[in-house]
């Protein structure tokens, strides 16, 4: 027999590799929609039991990489792997995935407790056993009793619970949320944040949840992809996507954009790479006071003041071109003293480490502001 | 701003239009119960007597019958060629998508003498014979406009997600056709199937060209006006034609009301008993 090619051998591991296998894996997966190039060359795993997010602005291809996951879209080119084995050709039907819409997608004519059980009814399970796993799931999303229900006497949050529900009574391999809350109210949104974490830990599936919200993943996932334009700009962690951004794009659009370049970034570092720094790590130094050992500083005067309550924000243009946003807790100042700052001349701080190199490559991508997003 | 002298206005307006539609109907309904023969204003006594003459006059009969063939006939036709249609044009897009909607709601537009005229000649040159059958394809020309219309109406409101969950569920395409699509689209069907019913069944232009020996009760009233002796049958027979138009189309307005966004209809809280009952037959 022709020994397997590389390709091959990817697409079928020895069983020694089950348990570390990936829940979901894509290989380098193209979409094309006529000239749209949606999803441009993605090659990502996504763990057994993690709460994965994929971040990125309108447009960058998230759904339809979830909607490859999902069975909804097929690949142009490249390969979807589901616990090792490849579906990039399977239907919705057949993969043991299920979808938490962002229209919820209930259906309008059965009772709640029908929707919940929909997927076990399909599948033949007896009429006994699925009541009792739908009442359970119902249960889980803390909605028990509202078997008899109609979607349509339901509030959105309500909704968004059954869909919940819906899919995780199957016991999927993978859920996954293309953008859940996006249509709820802030307060909601931030509640539902908090339970459905809680509730992915508790059962322990893999989640895969869209979003063009960096608040949302930092808060929820155990891994988050930043997407950008069809491509993947970093994987990591939240504290190391917001900590250590690998692109412009990436400090950009997650957390504030704090780049220096060009002489502001030689008078800094010496070189002129570009480099990152968050706001909040930035000190403004007392009139007499030196940069400490390890520190990188440079001046510049407060063009503008926002006092936020907890924080202050200050925006500051340094002398040597650019400029820097500035957090500061208000521990001891008063909003006076804040606002008193603008248009002095300061002296600003941080240790060496909190400030990073981009790659080259990547100081061209502008990064457009976070907010500037559409949904 | 609405003041009151217009208020009054269009309250008198709106009644005057409305007693222009509906008083004459009235009056034939008050007519099928009066007991001369002679119609003279105001009745002199009251009597259900012509419904028996009519009933067991066997032309009127026979003209009952085929009536309701006719428009039997032609709705099945109609709910078969009209959601096939709606389905093709929602699902799939092919060259000339938007020409074949327009050529299916048209015939709605023309006049009925012209449909009429043009089935006449292209029913005598095919060399087929006038009967039961052409009546039946005739109607159902302007019958399937009104089911493709409800259907297509139905499928666009229906979110197309809703599909995707149920494939996502592992619900195959036939599943997903007999529990998400069909219980969407059944009142839409049932809908366009009692106004197509209603349409053919009081349809007169297009049945007489179509039509060979075949007499139906629209076509009796035509033949039977102006005989005065015949006068109290073709009151009675016109309250029937009416009747048989209005109840589908009450029921079908009642079928295709969206239910009032934001209320809490007590009637869509099923009893537990029925919903268990509902729970068992979906299984
Ligand atoms: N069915 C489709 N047909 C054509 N273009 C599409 C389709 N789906 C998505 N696109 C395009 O692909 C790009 C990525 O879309 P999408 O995956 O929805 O992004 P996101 O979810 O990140 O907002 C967009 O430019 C969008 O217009
Ligand atoms: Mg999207």
């Amino acid at each position: 027999m022709a020994r397997p090619t590389p390709d091959t051998e990817q697409r079928t591991p020895p069983p020694e590799r089950a348990r570390l296998q990936a829940a979901v894996r894509l290989e380098g997966v193209h979409k094309r929609f006529g000239d749209v190039t949606a999803v441009d060359g993605v090659t990502l795993d996504v763990r057994q039991g993690e709460f994965f997010s994929m971040l990125g602005p309108s447009g960058s291809g998230k759904t339809t990489c979830l909607r490859m996951i999902a069975g909804f879209e097929t690949p142009t080119s490249g390969t979807v792997l589901l616990l090792g084995r490849d579906v990039t050709r399977l239907a919705p039907y057949d993969r043991d995935v299920n979808t938490v819409f962002q229209d919820y997608a209930l259906f309008p004519h059965m009772t709640v407790g029908q929707n919940v059980e929909y997927g076990l009814r399909v599948k033949g399970v007896a009429p006994e056993e699925r009541r009792g796993r739908a009442a359970e799931a119902l249960r889980m999303v803390r909605l028990e009793g509202f078997e008899r229900r109609k979607p349509s006497q339901l509030s959105g949050g309500q909704r968004q619970r059954v869909a919940l529900a819906r899919a995780l009574v199957n016991q999927p391999a993978v859920v996954l949320l293309d953008e859940p809350l996006g249509a709820l109210d802030l307060k909601l949104r931030q509640q539902m944040q908090i339970e459905l974490k809680a509730i992915q830990q508790r059962i322990g599936l893999t989640f895969i949840y869209v979003t063009h919200d960096q608040e949302e993943a930092l808060t929820m996932s155990d891994r988050l992809a930043v997407m950008n334009a069809g491509r993947i700009e970093q994987v990591g962690t939240p504290a190391e996507v917001y900590e250590k951004p690998s692109t412009g794009f990436v400090a950009g659009f997650v957390g504030v954009s704090n780049t220096l370049s060009g002489d502001a970034a030689r008078e800094v570092t010496g070189s002129s790479a570009t480099i990152t720094v968050r706001p909040e790590k930035i000190r403004m130094l007392e009139r007499d006071e030196r940069p400490g050992d390890g520190e990188c500083s440079v001046t510049g005067h407060v063009r503008d003041v926002v006092y936020l309550g907890a924080n202050t924000r200050y925006t500051v243009d340094l002398d040597p071109g650019g400029e820097l946003v500035v957090l500061q807790q208000n521990l001891a100042r008063s909003s006076m003293e804040a606002l008193e700052v603008r248009g002095k001349r300061v002296r600003l701080a941080w240790d060496r480490l909190h400030s990073r190199t981009l790659a080259r490559s990547e100081e061209g991508t502008g990064p457009p502001g976070p907010g500037e997003e559409g949904t | 701003m609405e003041t009151r002298g217009v208020r009054i206005f269009m309250r008198v307006t709106s009644v005057l239009v409305l007693a222009f539609l509906y008083v004459p109907l009235a009056v034939i309904f008050l007519y099928a119960f009066n007991s001369t023969v002679g119609q003279k204003w105001p009745p002199s006594a009251l009597t259900t007597h012509w419904f028996g003459v009519a009933w067991r006059n066997t032309e009127v009969r026979e003209a009952l019958f085929t009536s309701v063939r006719a428009a039997l006939g032609a709705t099945v036709i109609a709910l078969g060629l009209g959601s096939l249609a709606a389905f093709a044009v929602h699902r799939f897009k092919f060259f000339g998508r938007e020409a074949l909607s327009f050529v299916l709601v048209l015939p709605i537009a023309l006049p009925g003498i012209i449909t009429g005229l043009a089935l006449n000649s292209a029913i005598s040159s095919s060399g087929l014979s006038f009967s039961l059958l052409t009546i039946i394809v005739g109607h159902a020309t302007f019958c399937v406009v009104v089911v493709y219309n409800n259907v297509i109406a139905r499928l666009r409101r229906t979110p197309g997600s809703l599909v995707e969950a149920s494939m996502d569920l592992g619900a195959d395409g036939w599943q997903t056709f007999r529990y998400v699509i069909w219980p969407n689209l059944a009142t839409a069907l049932v809908a366009g199937g009692l106004l197509a019913f209603a349409l053919s069944f009081d349809e007169v232009v297009v049945t007489i060209f179509t039509a060979g020996p075949q007499i139906t009760l629209p076509i009796w009233i035509f033949n039977n006006l102006l005989r005065p002796t015949r006068l109290p049958q073709v009151n009675v027979v016109a309250m029937v034609v009416v009747l048989a138009s209005f109840v589908p189309v009450y029921l079908a307005v009642r079928l295709t009301r969206e239910p009032a966004p934001g209320r809490f209809p007590a009637e869509v809280v099923p009893k537990p008993q029925e919903q268990l009952a509902v729970a068992s037959a979906a299984v």
